[in-house]
């Protein structure tokens, strides 16, 4: 019961996220609401159901940290914040801007809830490791987790830290890859193939699961802190849609940064209900 | 990405330039082939991936395999075009750069797309306003950032017969075409766009029409302005620098760079060496604010009306 009630508020949470994101893209006429749309589910998961925070301090030692590596889903990830109570829903309004704090990737020095600054892909794994050897020398039980596209797990700089993290049994790091097998011009595997993406993991000593990405219960379940201990990090494979949500949307390539017209627009908010 | 500044009549995004000429040269030499990052249609690279898909090397996303790819296919007798962002082509694989590339002097062309701070609300992450002072140092590169449509093709062609490294750094935005009588391109020389011995501009790619229009305005006052397309950074037109330092007596630098160590760097490095003379310089001067590229460039004063300001304090300085 008490799991039926925290999906329905993660539901909730993501349909708002999903709206107001692409109410942020329009007005911009700037963003990436292809996959935003294939990482909110997750990350609205991750926010409400999973992560210990207090957005009143963004600075508390021992919070768990989210890392967001695919930094061109600011929609995704300024609502996010946003819901979490960082801060004021005006300030989504100011989306890249001039002057805004909501630059078109994040930037911990202008926002609260940010803990690093990404945009060029393939920078978060190697923060995120950091942060989870900080908190294996001092101690600290709080997790790290981090967010990457799949697209992106083409840069080396992953598997160099997916495999220091394998060698020093982080258990406490968990990636979560956003697998919608799009990247910016076409699918994943037309470019550079990942599969099999769970044994690459195995391989370099991670427990590595797959999950449905937009079912919350599933992401819960694999998100739950049972799952870790193992003495190993885990990965999960988010098996997801890019633009998932809006028809004319879902799995095209052309909406990784197209942006909608007044009429699509109108489409989408109809759909997102 | 960044929306595309409207399309002013007579203005061109010098990457169909690029793109055109890379195509055109391909169709008649084998050995050239273009390597990207999940960036083909950023490097308007569509119609040479139809024409010719198997000399399309893709590596995905991944910047500095991309780079080290470049250098393998020079040694096996191609002739690369490696084409990004300028942003991650300078910054992510700047060690292949330095060490496989020029270190090593394979034949492999670096086209930068997008650079500056054409991505504008997509932040500093996106600009690449440090790609000068990060490969001017790199002697075996030729370092070349062409002002126009028409510079472009003859940079790219010159790149694809030298024998060597080059560096050709291009923007998204529109840029209107020069008028220069009697055009020849010359890598490594500065081109004079106007005479003059009052007070020499120097500009380079997207800034070289912004120090034209205030070169009209100040030479409609009298002030006799000399302005030189200096679209060869490295190696640097001395011969043109001495003569613009002894014969006007004091310069200005614009560019759509950092201030540190770019163009303005570098004619600063040389006047003081031997002709000390003012220099004011104009750029950014380091990471930006949020807001639009056309936003960015008034907001920093890369503007005629900012060129013309630091053409009077460097007429003042002279004094
Ligand atoms: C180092 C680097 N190279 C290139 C880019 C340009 N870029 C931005 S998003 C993107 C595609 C990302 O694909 P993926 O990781 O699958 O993300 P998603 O599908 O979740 O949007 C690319 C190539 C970048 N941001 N960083
Ligand atoms: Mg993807």
């Amino acid at each position: 019961m008490l799991k039926n009630n925290t999906v329905q508020t993660i539901r909730d949470k993501a349909l708002w996220m999903r709206r107001r994101a692409f109410t942020m893209v329009h007005d911009a006429q700037l963003g990436h609401p292809g996959g935003d749309f294939s990482a909110i589910d997750i990350i609205a998961t991750l926010y409400f159901g999973v992560m210990h925070y207090d957005p009143t301090k963004p600075g508390l030692e021992n919070r768990d940290r989210f890392i967001m590596s695919k930094g061109h889903a600011t929609g995704a990830l300024y609502t996010a914040l946003c819901a979490a109570g960082y801060y004021p829903e005006e300030w989504l309004d100011t989306y890249m801007q001039p002057n805004s704090k909501l630059n078109g990737h994040p930037n911990r020095t202008y926002l609260p809830g940010v803990e690093t600054n990404t945009g060029p892909l393939g920078h978060g794994m190697p923060v995120a490791l950091g942060i989870a050897i900080a908190a294996q020398i001092s101690g600290q039980d709080h997790r790290t987790f981090v967010l990457t596209g799949d697209g992106e797990l083409q840069e080396g700089s992953n598997w160099e830290a997916a495999m220091t993290a394998g060698h020093r049994k982080l258990e406490t790091l968990t990636l979560i890859v956003d697998r919608n097998r799009l990247q910016q011009g076409m699918g994943t595997e037309d470019t550079n193939g990942l599969d099999p993406l769970d044994e690459k993991f195995r391989a370099f000593g991670w427990e590595a699961v797959m999950v449905d990405g937009h079912d919350i219960g599933a992401l819960l379940d694999v998100l739950a802190p049972a799952r870790i201990g193992k003495g190993r990090p885990l990965c999960v494979i988010a098996n997801t849609v890019k633009g998932k949500g809006v028809s004319f949307m879902e799995n095209k390539a052309s909406w990784h940064h197209g942006v909608p017209n007044a009429e699509q627009y109108r489409i989408a908010l109809e759909e997102l209900v | 990405m960044a929306a595309p500044a409207p399309q002013q009549e007579g203005f061109h995004d010098c990457r169909d330039a690029w793109a055109r000429t890379l195509e055109d040269l391909a169709a008649r030499d084998p050995r050239i082939v273009a390597v990207v990052n999940d960036s083909v249609g950023s490097s308007k690279l569509g119609g040479f991936q139809k024409t010719f898909p198997e000399r399309l090397v893709n590596v995905g996303i991944a910047e500095q395999n991309m780079v080290g790819v470049g250098a393998g296919l020079a040694n096996g007798g191609k002739i690369p075009f490696v084409s990004a962002a300028s942003c991650f082509l300078s910054g992510r694989a700047l060690e292949q750069i330095k060490a496989d590339i020029a270190y090593a002097r394979f034949n492999v062309k670096l086209v930068g797309q997008s650079s500056g701070v054409a991505y504008g609300e997509l932040g500093p992450t996106h600009h690449s306003i440090e790609d000068f002072a990060w490969l001017r140092p790199l002697d075996a590169i030729t370092v070349i950032a062409p002002a126009d449509a028409w510079e472009t093709e003859q940079a790219v062609r010159w790149a694809a017969a030298h024998d060597g490294p080059v560096y050709i750094r291009l923007s998204r935005m529109p840029v209107p075409d020069l008028t220069v009588k009697d055009r020849v391109f010359r890598p490594g020389k500065a081109e004079m766009v106007l005479a003059g011995s009052d007070l020499t501009l120097i500009a380079c790619g997207t800034t070289v029409h912004l120090a034209a229009q205030a070169a009209a305005t100040l030479r409609a006052e009298g002030i006799s302005v000399r302005l030189l397309n200096m679209a060869t950074l490295n190696p640097l037109d001395e011969e043109a620098l001495a003569a613009a330092a002894s014969q006007t007596g004091a310069i200005v630098t614009v560019e759509e760079a950092h201030i540190r160590g770019g163009l303005g760097g570098a004619v600063a490095e040389f006047t003081a060496g031997h002709h000390p003379v003012p220099v004011e310089r104009l750029g950014f001067p380091g990471f930006v604010v949020t807001g639009s590229v056309n936003f960015l460039f008034e907001h920093y004063g890369i503007t005629p009306h900012g060129i013309i300001a630091a053409a009077r304090r460097a007429l003042a300085r002279k004094q």
